[in-house]
């Protein structure tokens, strides 16, 4: 049976088989953690704490009033050392508060007496408060502040909840150990987030070279959610893209500029899912996560449950370290189809790094560039059905206007164009700069 | 704007660990125009061997002539316009080849030399170096010396395989226009006639055709859809000529059509990128190499086919750009969720 997916997009190698095997490990407990008061798309929070505070595991460190943002809290029990501006591996520079542990912290165990509230009681609103409350945000990466994404507007109808376990960046598997060691937990989620935008048709998205998270699934929705529909997807990249992800599972089409609730669906990470649920259950909120440290960069790849805040250079450390000097490697938040490259490791580990790949120069830096000689590769890969041959050059020369009639801003910067092309033309990175010029351009007209 | 081919990727955080930084993503595949182009190179291997074996030391004369012809324009070219040179990077061979394989066993060296200097300095380094040509290079040279040379370019002689001495013979497709008789399909395929050292043999050209297909680097939308076209014109006036014009398969097997079907249409440069795109360029293409043999004043039309549509290009990819992802239709009705 052929498998369903979306159409064009590319099939780099992977690499899973680093890290997929390995059970998520604990990663010790940081001296101090470093937590950023804006890690989501939104409003950045201002500081509840100041220097010298003592803080509890747990307690909300930083607010603010606005819908679009996220709380963020403590990940561990100590004194706050500072409140400052400091790197952040989303780029730039973030207010943070850095915390202290206190010498005698011993972690809470958070669901020792095991679920203290009726998740299938709450409400609508009650659950949307509490994912509020506990600072969830979109985890495979976009980050963006989950109870927004659950609060469909008004007139909208939501017939289908869609679950992405597609996890398609190669060597991330966080996801991947979310599946298949927490599976109870993120049906549960599913269940609650289904309560919470009104959606009868539950389903998950996983490609098939995880087929040890379907079978957990599967497993674990027999007993909790019969009616969870496990839609097996062939293994493509972008397929954890969204709009790709609706189109592969649903064949539904997203118009441009549009968001989901437009055809019927709200997406949701399955991190995100284990995460609600153990805020709606045991009230935790989003103080850890599972990063996955892999490339051929580092010495013992590992799927590690990360305090918030952690430093990537504890992490490293953890996995044994880099395998060569700085000088010859990249590390990389996230994956290495759309991950930032981090010209430090002293930053923090936050709720969006669904990893952290560590890969050696001479696998990432591609020779120089040729001249474009139309192959149509990359017309071929683009899932947004876009000229990025056109678009490339239009961003190296400036051409803006021209940019905007061609659907430049559809662009999502999946990076398969720069994958393909043969020329190793730095397509994504000039449509970048056309479309940070094309901002600037409006923002100048509305000034 | 000159292509700048220094990586502009890579920064140095200055007061950061050390650590390599550049934008995503950070992952590419094996692909490079240096792979691509070799490949070709290796797709042409069948056709210059079956060009040495039926026109001999000419066919060698005439491809070492070309191929070193071009390379040294190239060089020269891209020092005169302080470029990186790219001599290595396998484009100006095939030029070099193609162009070779075009021409008659008899062309004398200074033509050839006069022809690949035109070919690569005004078909490809005038515009701007590989990926910035309009024309077909190969093909330019060729019509370049088309009009130069129309005699030199137009006197034929048969294989050196059907006999010690060299006789000067028509092309099948001359013999077609003026004579009126026909070449069996049988010579065309082996490629035991008179005609441009390259493109008799049918067989030969189809296995490096091949070639490059089960390499990935054409689509068979291209060459069949060229040959399909010629075929499907060729058929109506066949039908409708009384014994007038040639069959179609008389149409695909003589000439250049085989050659330009493999490795003019298909080249990368001057082709359009979409599917859509693709199809009619090689559909129109092939109405004409008919339209040119049956009702025009030459025999040939291949080489002005793929000229004429190399020109379209912007403009059918202009028209065809593919519908966006999400694109709403024009009119006010919403797209089928």
């Amino acid at each position: 049976m052929k498998l369903k997916t979306f159409q064009r997009g590319i099939h780099p190698a992977y690499h899973k088989e680093l890290s997929n095997n390995s059970a998520v490990e604990r990663a010790a407990i940081p001296k101090t953690v470093v937590i950023p008061l804006r890690q989501h798309i939104g409003a950045p929070c201002e500081p509840l704490v100041k220097r010298s505070d003592i803080v509890e595991e747990g307690q909300k460190i930083g607010d603010v009033q606005s819908f679009v943002t996220a709380p963020v809290h403590s990940s561990v029990a100590g004194k706050v050392k500072s409140v400052d501006m400091l790197p952040f591996p989303g780029g730039g520079k973030v207010q943070a508060v850095v915390i202290e542990t206190a010498e005698d912290y011993v972690p809470k165990d958070w669901e020792a007496e095991g679920p203290i509230v009726d998740v299938d009681a709450l409400t609508p609103e009650e659950i949307r408060y509490t994912v509020r409350s506990a600072g969830i945000i979109g985890m495979g990466g976009a980050a963006f502040p989950t109870s927004v994404k659950i609060s469909p507007p008004k007139g909208a109808v939501v017939d289908t909840l869609l679950i992405n376990g597609c996890e398609c960046e190669p060597y991330l598997s966080s996801d991947h150990r979310q599946m298949v060691e927490n599976a109870d937990k993120l049906v549960l989620g599913i269940k609650a987030l289904m309560q919470a935008v009104g959606a009868k048709n539950p389903l998950i998205g996983i490609e098939d070279n995880k087929m040890d998270a379907v079978k957990a699934v599967r497993e674990a929705a027999k007993r909790l959610l019969p009616e969870l529909k496990i839609v097996e997807l062939e293994t493509k990249y972008p397929q954890g893209a969204e709009k790709m992800l609706i189109k592969a599972a649903l064949d539904r089409t997203v118009p441009i500029g549009k968001l989901p609730f437009e055809v019927g669906v709200v997406v949701n990470n399955v991190g995100t899912a284990v995460s609600i649920y153990e805020a709606l259950a045991f009230k935790k909120p989003l103080i850890e996560r599972i990063v996955t440290v892999s490339g051929n960069g580092i010495k013992t790849p590992k799927n590690l449950m990360v305090r918030i805040g952690t430093t990537f250079e504890a992490l490293i450390e953890e996995c044994g370290g880099l395998k060569t000097d700085h000088k010859e490697m990249v590390v990389i938040n996230g994956g290495p189809m759309m991950g930032i490259t981090q010209p430090r490791l002293d930053v923090p580990a936050v709720k969006g790094t669904s990893g952290i790949t560590c890969l050696t120069a001479d696998t990432v830096k591609p020779a120089d560039y040729f001249g474009c000689i139309r192959c149509a590769s990359c017309v071929d890969a683009c899932p947004m059905r876009l000229m990025p041959l056109k678009l490339g050059d239009m961003g190296r020369l400036s051409i803006t206007e021209e940019f905007n009639n061609f659907n430049g801003m559809s662009c999502m910067e999946c990076g398969c164009c720069s994958f393909v092309c043969p020329s190793k033309r730095p397509l994504v990175q000039w449509i970048r700069l056309a479309k940070i010029k094309l901002r600037d351009e409006e923002r100048a007209k509305h000034a | 704007m000159a292509e700048e081919v220094k990586n502009d990727g890579f920064l140095a955080d200055k007061d950061g660990a050390g650590l390599i930084v550049s934008s995503s993503p950070h992952l590419f595949n094996t692909e490079s125009i240096p792979k691509i182009m070799h490949t070709v190179v290796m797709a042409l291997i069948p056709a210059m061997i079956a060009a040495i074996y039926y026109f001999r030391l000419d066919a060698v004369v005439l491809l070492v002539t070309c191929i070193v012809t071009s390379l040294i324009t190239e060089f020269i070219f891209q020092k005169a316009r302080k470029q990186p040179v790219t001599v290595y990077d396998g484009s100006a061979i095939i030029t070099g080849i193609l162009l070779a394989l075009m021409l008659p066993p008899s062309f004398p060296i200074y033509g050839a030399i006069i022809g690949s200097v035109f070919a690569i300095g005004v078909g490809k380094q005038i515009f701007g170096g590989l990926g910035y040509n309009i024309f077909n290079p190969a093909l330019l040279g060729r019509a370049f010396l088309q009009a130069t040379y129309p005699v030199m370019i137009t006197t034929w002689h048969e294989p050196a395989t059907k006999g010690v001495d060299v006789v000067s013979a028509a092309t099948p497709l001359a013999l077609m226009k003026f004579e009126g008789i026909s070449t069996g399909w049988g010579s065309l395929l082996i490629g035991n006639t008179s005609g441009s050292m390259g493109e008799t043999c049918a067989i030969a050209i189809l296995i490096g055709g091949l070639y490059l297909f089960y390499k990935g680097y054409i689509d068979l939308r291209m060459p069949l859809g060229y040959l399909g076209s010629i075929a499907v014109f060729g058929l109506l006036f066949w039908l409708g000529g009384d014994g007038k014009y040639p069959d179609p398969v008389f149409h695909i097997l003589a000439g250049g059509a085989m050659l330009g079907a493999w490795f003019m249409i298909t080249d990368m440069v001057t082709s359009p990128v979409t599917p859509k795109g693709q199809w009619i360029f090689v559909i129109v293409a092939g109405f004409l190499v008919v339209a040119i043999r049956n009702l025009g004043g030459l025999p040939e039309g291949v080489m002005y086919s793929i000229l004429l549509m190399n020109a379209a290009v912007p403009l059918i990819n202009r028209w065809t750009r593919p519908k966006v992802f999400g694109e709403q239709p024009k009119k006010n009705g919403k797209e089928k969720g």
